[in-house]
């Protein structure tokens, strides 16, 4: 993979909405996500979440390289929220059912229903997170931030490190090497600090090379009258259409339905136990 | 006021803030709509500084004290902005991955007009158009990565073109470009020049290949002033070029070694105008005769030999080697040459053992090193990589120098030792408590060198030694390189230089899409037509030489012409 | 404070690419398994220090946003958050340095360290653990206990790195100064 962006160029309704809706949409959707406990608006996410993905036109193969990094970081967090608060369940919902073990260790209902929620929060995100990636062109991403109000100077920013991110990367691979022909080793034999030391011999000459870029890049772009005017037109920008309203609305009814739940439930929880 | 002068320097100085001393004197230069000249001089001569003058940066972006007048179009630069004179003077940089910000083709096209808010549908319509002009339509969404030297050229070329400039500014446009990619590069200058009239300004230090289609006059500069202003034609029959340490064409150089006198009514400024009397034929065609023709004594020990060698990357084939079985000799100094992309770098990385071959298998004298890791294979193979900043971690000259060793646990008083004589060799050794940010950029050159040779390879490896020096430090560089060759040490180049190639490189593997497609005497190689197109290399123009005058056998001729330029540099004639 | 101009923009630029990069493919093993050491960090005080609060604050806001993409495993928003304001911080802290002049003396050096261990405590000491528990309803010790480790490594990483950068980048500028040649 050599970018952020796995972008799969093909036909849907998804690839067919503006950059700008996808992102809005998906900040709506993971705030949505976010505030709320529920478990029943979460499932919903879930679900809602998988359809979508089936309307972008997007195999699970071809998504499949993020599953590695999914599974160890789920399991390491889930591992850690038992360790360290395993009756943080109880807490939040007010009771204590004992299903097995006895002392700090024993396993709760509560607990366990949190953690599910936990784990559905997280399966309510990686799906539209996944799309989003997967069917926006990387080079509309910049332009849909300056149409959402951000400056086009940060937005640029943005623009310039999605476009030097291959390069870097290959450039950084080529010092690696010359640098490891030198007898520089980052191996766990080397103790942490030594490790660290070995890291900033191949750093240094990145990152003073790529200081270097900055100015000849600065020069180019100003040759160009980049910062000219108080805004500026994107080549790949395109119009909202009404597919793109829609989609803005319903992701917004997503916070209103969080909202709306957290002032039912009384909090972000769900509560089955009272 | 003449209404056709675009550009008006009028007893022009400039100091940098930081400077003790100006970077440009007295500069009086005028140019016309419609002309197009040549900026030539070596590195320091100020070129950089005039360019920078030209299109704005300074005094907008570097800061310093300006003397004397610049008018654009009749107005005083400094009262413009660096907008105002972007809009009339479009610049090309040399390095056309910095200048190249959009994403894709069509972004960084469209880039100037972005910023001027132009709207759709006159967006992508004037993107669409600019695109044709210079032919990289079929690639507008492509991203940079997925694009030759060559066509990003072309796009940087469309992005300056798209906003109607009346004067296109190359700065070194052939540096970073194969000799045949060089050749259409100039081509298409000089075609958009006619079909749009606009005013070019090339500022290059290979004078040959930028002479091959012509100019209407050479700007030559030395330590910060003008010292030439005519006609190439003018300036190639004179001395000034030798003097100021600019690489004559490579026929003149072959001319005057013949005592052929050379006129401007003779036409000098490209092979293809050059018109020679019998007399002067009859010349050449004597000192061809006349010099000798020693062939160095082959050599016979085998240092490293691959066999069927092959390697993929993940990417795709671009790149990859495929089967590729040779020999390299102890002793000798040789070139690997091929177009970008063709694998030459591929292959030196999987003999240091930067990558595993995906099949094959390489010898070391004799032994087999795959199993070898990069660390131990680099006490056999030294690999030094193109850009000299890219290996440079230290502060100091000798702690880089030493860090290889010290990584190696040798012990202090041997590291003392070692790291003198490989500074020695480099003729660093003055210099070594000095930072290396105060040296220029082939003495930098060298402290890579040094710090590569102190672990004591037999053989070493060089990505493009020369790529963007001048004459001078061309010289410098290669001088050094044989003097290591000298020493015993095995040199292996990996380049696009044709000049590089044929003086300093007994042998050439040719490299084309992953494999091995010559593997000869330099100047059979550069007189090989077939070879010529696959490897995206040129004829040199003294082949062309040999024809004009009757001599059949060009090579030979090529031969003859090394020989006596190897002796000559070396003060053995 | 530092004027944000084009050569900022493409600072900020650069400096996410660079963060991207480091932290998405560089691996440098801690010791602990299947944990690397956050580099990055080391690089983001960097251009906090040489280009100023907002080019830090951005460089790590968008670095960070990106690693995350990348994974695929959802936007942590409270991690983003924090790496953001870890390169604001450091950036206005350090802002009366001038590394970028080619001074980063010992003082300099000693006050570019503290800076970015209060910048650090800050971000991941308290910063991401609130927000976690904010944003996410996160038991209190786990996150606490996560933002202190993370402090740790980053402040330790950063001291190494983060200043060796620094001192080859102000030795990199050429000041004005006699050189002499030695036999």
């Amino acid at each position: 993979m050599n970018n952020i962006f796995n972008y799969i160029d093909k036909p849907s309704p998804i690839h067919r909405l503006s950059g700008a809706t996808k992102f809005i949409c998906l900040m709506l959707w993971s705030f949505a996500a976010m505030s709320t406990y529920d478990t029943r608006m979460l499932a919903g996410l879930v679900i809602f979440g998988v359809v979508l993905f089936r309307v972008g036109n997007i195999r699970i193969k071809e998504v499949s390289f993020v599953f590695g990094f999914m599974a160890f970081f789920l399991v390491v967090n889930t591992v850690m929220l038992y360790v360290f608060a395993p009756h943080h369940g109880s807490e939040i919902y007010g009771t204590s059912t004992v299903l097995f073990g006895s002392g700090r260790f024993s396993v709760t209902a509560e607990q366990l229903f949190y953690q599910l929620n936990y784990t559905l929060k997280f399966f309510a995100t990686i799906p539209v997170v996944l799309l989003f990636v997967s069917t926006t062109n990387p080079s509309e991403f910049a332009a849909s931030l300056n149409k959402i109000g951000i400056k086009y100077s940060v937005a640029y920013s943005v623009a310039l490190a999605l476009r030097y991110i291959p390069d870097i990367q290959s450039q950084y691979r080529d010092i690696s090497q010359a640098s490891q022909a030198r007898g520089i080793e980052m191996s766990k034999k080397a103790s942490f600090i030594d490790r660290l030391k070995a890291a900033s011999d191949i750093l240094i000459p990145l990152i003073l090379t790529s200081v270097d870029r900055i100015e000849v890049i600065s020069n180019a772009m100003e040759l160009r009258c980049f910062g000219k005017n108080k805004k500026r037109t994107w080549y790949t920008e395109r119009p909202f259409t009404p597919a793109d309203i829609i989609a803005m609305v319903l992701c917004g009814l997503l916070i209103a339905l969080s909202t709306w739940l957290t002032c039912l439930n009384g909090g972000r929880y769900y509560n089955p136990f009272k | 006021m003449d209404r056709d002068i675009l550009l008006q320097f009028t007893d022009f100085g400039f100091q940098y803030k930081a400077q003790s001393k100006p970077t440009l004197y007295d500069i009086n230069l005028t140019l016309r709509r419609g002309e197009r000249i040549l900026i030539a001089g070596p590195s320091g001569s100020g070129k950089s500084t005039l360019v920078h003058c030209i299109n704005g940066l300074i005094p907008f972006s570097y800061k310093g004290s300006v003397t004397g007048s610049l008018k654009i179009k009749g107005r005083e630069s400094r009262d413009m902005s660096l907008f105002e004179i972007s809009h009339t003077v479009g610049t090309v940089l040399q390095d056309s991955d910095a200048q190249f910000v959009g994403m894709t083709v069509a972004e960084d096209i469209a880039f100037a007009l972005e910023n001027d808010c132009v709207g759709e549908p006159m967006l992508h319509d004037r993107v669409a158009e600019a695109a044709k002009l210079v032919n990289v339509n079929d690639y507008l969404s492509h991203a940079p990565g997925e694009l030759s030297g060559g066509q990003k050229q072309r796009v940087s070329l469309a992005g300056v073109l798209i906003d109607d400039v009346d004067i296109l500014m190359f700065d070194e446009p052939l540096a970073n470009l194969d000799p045949a990619t060089g050749k259409q590069a100039i081509e298409l200058i000089d075609d958009m020049q006619k079909r749009t009239g606009t005013t070019v300004i090339i500022v290059e230090h290979r004078i040959e290949d930028v002479l091959h289609r012509s100019v209407d006059r050479v700007v030559l500069m030395d330590k910060g002033r003008i010292v030439a202003d005519v006609p190439a034609d003018e300036l190639l029959s004179g001395t000034l070029l030798e003097e100021c340490g600019i690489r004559e064409p490579l026929y003149i150089t072959a001319l005057k070694y013949a005592n052929v006198p050379i006129t401007q009514d003779k036409h000098p400024a490209s092979i293809d105008t050059i018109r020679l009397t019998d007399e002067d034929k009859r010349k050449v065609v004597e000192w061809y005769r006349n010099t000798g023709e020693d062939e160095p004594e082959g050599l016979t020990e085998q240092l490293v030999r691959t066999e069927s060698l092959s390697f993929t990357y993940d990417g795709g084939t671009n790149r990859s080697i495929n089967d590729i079985s040779l020999e390299i000799k102890k002793g000798e100094m040789a070139a690997i040459i091929g177009k970008n992309g063709a694998g030459k770098s591929s292959f030196a990385k999987v003999l240091c053992g930067f990558e595993t071959q995906s099949a094959g298998s390489i010898y070391y004298m004799g032994y087999e090193i795959t199993p070898m890791s990069i660390k131990e294979r680099a006490e056999h193979i030294g690999y030094v990589m193109q850009n000299p900043n890219e290996m440079i971690s230290k502060v100091f000259i000798y702690d880089e120098v030493a860090m290889g060793l010290k990584l190696r646990g040798v012990p202090e008083s041997e590291i003392d030792e070692r790291v003198e004589k490989a500074l020695r060799i480099c003729g660093l050794w003055r210099m070594r408590k000095w930072p290396v940010s105060a040296l220029s950029y082939g003495q930098k050159k060298r402290v890579t060198i040094a710090s590569i040779l102190v672990l004591d390879p037999e053989m070493i490896i060089l990505d493009e030694p020369t790529a963007g020096q001048d004459y001078r430090h061309y010289t410098e560089i290669m001088e050094f390189l044989l003097d290591l060759n000298a020493r015993g040490i095995t040199v292996i180049m990996i380049t696009h230089d044709m000049h590089l190639m044929l003086e300093y490189a007994d042998r050439a593997i040719v490299f084309s899409d992953g494999r091995k497609i010559a593997d000869d005497k330099s100047y059979n190689i550069l007189t090989n037509g077939d070879v010529i197109n696959k490897a995206s290399l040129k004829e040199t123009s003294l082949y062309e030489l040999a024809g004009i005058c009757g001599i059949d056998d060009g090579t030979d001729f090529v031969r003859h012409f090394i020989g006596y330029e190897r002796k000559h540099k070396r003060g053995q004639l | 404070m530092k004027k944000f101009g084009v050569k900022h923009i493409v600072a900020t630029g650069i400096g996410a690419a660079l963060f991207f990069v480091l932290g998405r493919f560089v691996a440098i093993p801690s010791g602990i398994p299947n944990t690397n050491i956050s580099i990055q960090y080391g690089l983001l005080a960097f251009i906090s220090a040489v280009f100023g609060p907002i080019a830090g604050l951005l460089s790590g806001l968008i670095g960070h946003f990106f690693i995350d993409f990348s994974f695929g495993w959802g936007i942590w928003w409270s991690w983003v958050i924090a790496s953001a304001i870890c390169g604001g911080l450091i950036g206005l802290l350090t802002s009366k340095l001038k590394i970028e002049e080619g001074e980063f003396d010992k003082g300099s050096i000693v006050k570019f360290n503290f800076f970015q261990l209060v910048s650090q405590l800050v971000s991941w000491a308290v910063i991401a653990p609130v927000l976690d528990i904010v944003m996410y309803g996160e038991p209190v010790n786990k996150v606490f206990i996560q933002g202190l480790v993370s402090a740790g490594v980053n402040i330790v990483t950063t001291a190494v790195v983060g200043t060796l950068l620094c001192i080859a980048y102000a030795a990199s500028i050429p000041k004005k100064g006699s050189l002499k040649e030695e036999d």
